[in-house]
């Protein structure tokens, strides 16, 4: 029932993406503001702060927050036109059902009516677990909060998950298998005290623009810099020493390194001896890793090998830093796990300027993980499965302890689900598979099988246009809350306007769907902080423990990072000091990790390796960013970046027209030759949708633990476009 | 008055290409929407080095002595500012003029404009826009001795292009041990015996992009 309801042409004509470029109001209003409101940017997991300029209940500008420690002022371009959303021409102003040709306006009651009598028909009809739920890493802790609750209090669903299982999992599920916990080990201030910094897989210039200032401050004192990119990216052509990995090597190239650490005696076997367990499998397992054997894997030089190792090994301090690069594969974990080895094995870690840190790629990313709306895990990273876990919160819930489901399936899962008929009905906030999961015709073809579908959001995404009912949630200035940083400091998100027309805060949309299906002292709430309230009490006495944190502290101290157990406790900007993990032995383990290659080598067919990522001024599936004109301006349409020796072989020259094709699907989009990607690789960035989409060409193929996607390497064919 | 003892600092190889400093700048409301800064890849085939471009504010502008309508002033404190309404009469001589590319003619209000260096900021203790949002540190503004307790670069403010040699108020960073910037354009073009850009800039000027 969830094909569009009508052409595309006239869907994007009534709801966009349109450019705005204009403040609400014109540039008058952003002249004279009212007020100005800190707050935090909607993008990244870095988070940062910023003043919002509101006139007559409308954004219309920004001023920097130059006392904010983490950014002091500095943005990124999307930081600096993410004001460009507030009165955007696009904005759903009111809940929208689908008629015959298109969607018509309806009241809250209808909409909500329409919803609810959908979800106890298909429950009613196929079971509970028929109806699932997505939400998403850029929700507050609240919502994140709420939607596990929803899930599993009103509606029963086991199938709750969200789209970090896009982004953090793998990184998450090495952290907790190494660490017993998931979070970034140091905060960023301890970047420039590092004389060794090690990038694993992350265009942090584009992806994270606020963190080049820490590499640089540390390059300033004297640090190495290491990149690890199959491209040369812009901080990647500034590193001291850049090793353009084949992409989905990642693991060979850590063991490898990690190999000359042991031979040349780099390591710190105190350390090892003191806080950790199992490094005798993993010396045994990286002795195959010589540099001749690793460079023979990883297309990386031999030599630039042992430089990477002395780097690392000799310096005094040395930090590793990684994202998506190394975590959208097969071997996500492992790959992860091969980073922590070579921190554990060396020691570094748990001290000023040595660590560890994953950077979350969403705005909640980290707190988006913690809070219960992942399929396998409760609220404050308790599991699912852990009997002890299931009764805290079952009692928190005033539930019994059996009525709370299981583990359900991941997002990533979800799709073949639907296919399969498991899936019946699907209510999605803060989500566009259409243009964010890999192999879009295969989610385009499970979105149309539905029986129903809904969609929270305040712009009409690609995937909204399938639903059966379209709830106009809220922006992020929109409503209260608090959203978890990357490296683990919980922020307060102030609103700073009311949602335009007859939108409505999110967490209200979700409060009314679950006071349909339980007792309203279940969601009793008034407020957002009523349920932060909730969620750290829920949270106390557990690994992810927010007990300590109000929102009073978060705005006194430019927010607190957990673990924080009590009212004076300063919270934990480092973890592991002193060698002190989280398991129960109070030791971190090792892994040891096997190389093994991608779900999709190349080969005859599809000789070209694809992999994908993002530019600095477009974020995620572009629902957002899509519709801010200057950020369009700067990169309007994909390209597909290719090396001047693979364009030579297939024909290209910069800017004409090439037809990327792998076995899922074909585009034709502009070649840009450049020297700064591997002559074996392309690469092109995932912001569009429909023809422009580059996951229309990536493989459905996960991590057998982690449920995320091989987004980083797939086989394709080149060719000039006719 | 800007303080005398804050200078304008830029730095390419701190310089990620993010167009922050772009973005910022349009949001000014004396020019509402239009960047009166650049930022360009040197060159996008070779490398993806960028370089944000800001008024340098010359000692001796070349926008103001090519102005056949004396439009163009410079304050007590040595910024060089847009035309002035009353006299610049769009003849962009000043565009054509400026070795950095600076200058822009505003069809819309047919006259001059440019970085002013955020009088309106600078002149009352703030930093400018462009600096404020950097993520880099490529763009700073402060004091020399901050700077150079705190970076591995060095200012400088010598350009010769050619015979002629220009003096700037806006310093740009470079490694250690470089007194002045020699910028033979006729490398670059292929009329001057050159290859037409072809190697690249940072194959020509090694130093200019940090190490």
């Amino acid at each position: 029932m969830a094909k569009l309801p009508q052409d595309v042409d006239a869907l994007i004509d009534r709801y966009g993406p349109h450019p705005a470029s204009a403040p609400a109001g014109g540039w008058d209003a952003a002249a004279n503001p009212d007020r100005l409101v800190k707050t935090h940017c909607s993008f990244c997991g870095v988070q940062c702060g910023i003043q919002l300029k509101v006139k007559q209940n409308q954004v219309v500008g920004f001023e920097p927050w130059e006392d904010f420690p983490v950014n002091r002022g500095m943005l990124c371009p999307k930081g600096v036109k993410r004001y460009l959303q507030g009165g955007h021409p696009d904005r759903l102003l009111s809940p929208l059902v689908r008629v015959d040709g298109g969607f018509r306006e309806a009241s809250w009651d209808e909409a909500m009516g329409r919803v609810e009598s959908a979800i106890r028909r298909i429950q009613g009809q196929y079971g509970p677990d028929a109806f699932a739920l997505i939400g998403g890493a850029s929700l507050t802790n609240e919502k994140a909060y709420l939607m596990g609750k929803l899930a599993r209090v009103a509606l029963k669903t086991k199938n709750i998950d969200y789209n970090g299982r896009l982004c953090m999992v793998a990184a998450g599920a090495a952290s907790r298998k190494a660490f017993g916990i998931d979070r970034a080990a140091n905060p960023w201030s301890d970047l420039p005290e590092a004389r060794c910094i090690l990038i694993a897989g992350s265009n942090i210039g584009e992806c994270f623009p606020i963190l080049t200032d820490y590499l640089w401050r540390a390059r300033d004192k004297g640090a190495k810099i290491i990149v690890i990119d199959p491209r040369a990216t812009p901080v990647g052509r500034q590193a001291d020493l850049l090793l353009p990995v084949r992409p989905g090597r990642d693991s060979a190239l850590m063991n490898g390194i990690l190999h000359v650490c042991i031979e040349r005696g780099w390591i710190d076997s105190a350390f090892i001896e003191a806080h950790t367990s199992g490094f005798e499998a993993v010396r045994a397992a990286v002795a195959e890793y010589t540099p001749a054997r690793t460079a023979a894997i990883t297309g990386v030089g031999a030599a630039a090998i042992e430089k990477a190792a002395e780097m690392w090994g000799t310096a005094a301090t040395s930090m590793l830093i990684h994202a998506r690069g190394i975590e959208h594969h097969i071997h996500g974990v492992d790959n992860c796990l091969s980073c922590i080895n070579l921190c554990l094995a060396t020691g570094k870690i748990g001290k000023p300027g040595s660590g560890y840190a994953m950077i979350t790629g969403q705005g909640n990313g980290q707190g988006g993980r913690e809070h219960g709306q992942r399929c396998n895990q409760l609220p404050s990273g308790r599991d699912i499965e852990d009997p002890a876990d299931r009764r805290i919160v079952a009692d928190r819930w005033g539930i019994d302890e059996t009525e709370l489901p299981h583990t359900g399936l991941a997002s990533t899962e979800m799709m073949q689900a639907i296919h399969e008929g498991k899936i019946r009905g699907l209510l999605t906030i803060c989500f566009n598979p259409l243009v964010s999961l890999p192999d879009s015709d295969y989610t385009r073809a499970a979105l149309e099988k539905l029986e129903f579908f809904g969609v929270i959001d305040f712009f009409m995404s690609e995937t909204a246009r399938h639903a059966d009912v379209v709830l106009s949630g809220s922006l992020q200035e929109e409503e209260e809350g608090t959203v978890t940083t990357a490296e683990g400091r919980v922020v307060h998100i102030a609103q700073a306007v009311t949602p335009p027309g007859q939108a409505r805060e999110d967490w209200k949309i979700l409060c009314d769907l679950a006071r349909r299906f339980a007792p309203f002292a279940r969601f009793p709430y008034a407020c957002t902080e009523d349920i932060f309230r909730e969620l750290r009490s829920t949270s106390r006495g557990g690994k992810v423990d927010y007990y300590g944190i109000t929102y009073n502290r978060i705005d006194r101290e430019n927010g607190v990072f957990w673990p924080c157990p009590e009212f004076d406790h300063p919270g934990t900007p480092r973890l592991y000091e002193g060698g002190r993990f989280y398991h129960p032995d109070g030791k971190a383990r090792f892994h040891a990790v096997e190389y093994r290659p991608p779900a999709e080598d190349v080969d005859d067919e599809y000789p070209v390796i694809m992999t994908s990522g993002r530019v600095v001024s477009q974020y995620l599936s572009g629902t957002q960013t899509r519709r801010i004109g200057p950020l369009l301006d700067q990169y309007p349409e994909p390209m597909v970046e290719m090396h001047p020796k693979l364009a030579a072989r297939v024909g290209v020259k910069d800017g004409d027209a090439v037809r990327v094709t792998s076995r899922r699907g074909s585009l034709t989009l502009k070649a840009q030759v450049v020297k700064s990607i591997r002559p074996d690789t392309i690469f092109i960035p995932y912001h569009w949708a429909g023809e422009k989409s580059a996951n229309r060409l990536t493989i459905r193929a996960l991590d057998p633990t982690a449920k995320i996607p091989e987004y980083k390497v797939c086989a394709v064919r080149v060719e000039k476009a006719s | 008055m800007i303080d005398p003892g804050l200078e304008f600092f830029i730095d390419p190889s701190r310089c990620i290409g993010c167009q922050s400093c772009f973005h910022a700048c349009a949001e000014c409301d004396t020019h509402r929407g239009t960047s009166m800064i650049h930022l360009e890849y040197v060159d996008r085939a070779e490398s993806v080095q960028t370089v944000p471009v800001v008024c340098m504010h010359c000692e001796d502008p070349a926008c103001a002595n090519a102005c056949p309508a004396d439009a163009i002033k410079k304050t007590a404190d040595g910024i060089v500012q847009s035309a002035l309404q009353s006299r610049c009469i769009g003849c962009s001589n000043c565009v054509l003029a400026c070795p950095f590319g600076v200058p822009q003619y505003v069809t819309r209000i047919d006259q001059m404009m440019k970085c002013d260096q955020c009088y309106d900021r600078t002149s009352t203790g703030k930093r400018p826009m462009c600096v404020t949002v950097c993520p880099s540190g490529a763009l700073a503004f402060g004091t020399r001795a901050e700077i150079e307790r705190l970076r591995r670069e060095r200012p400088m403010d010598v350009f010769r292009f050619g015979p002629e040699t220009v003096l700037t108020k806006v310093q740009m960073m470079m490694p250690a041990g470089i007194a002045a910037l020699e910028v033979d354009v006729a490398d670059l073009v292929a009329e001057g015996g050159g290859d037409g850009g072809a190697q690249g800039l940072e194959g020509r000027l090694p130093d200019f992009v940090g190490r």
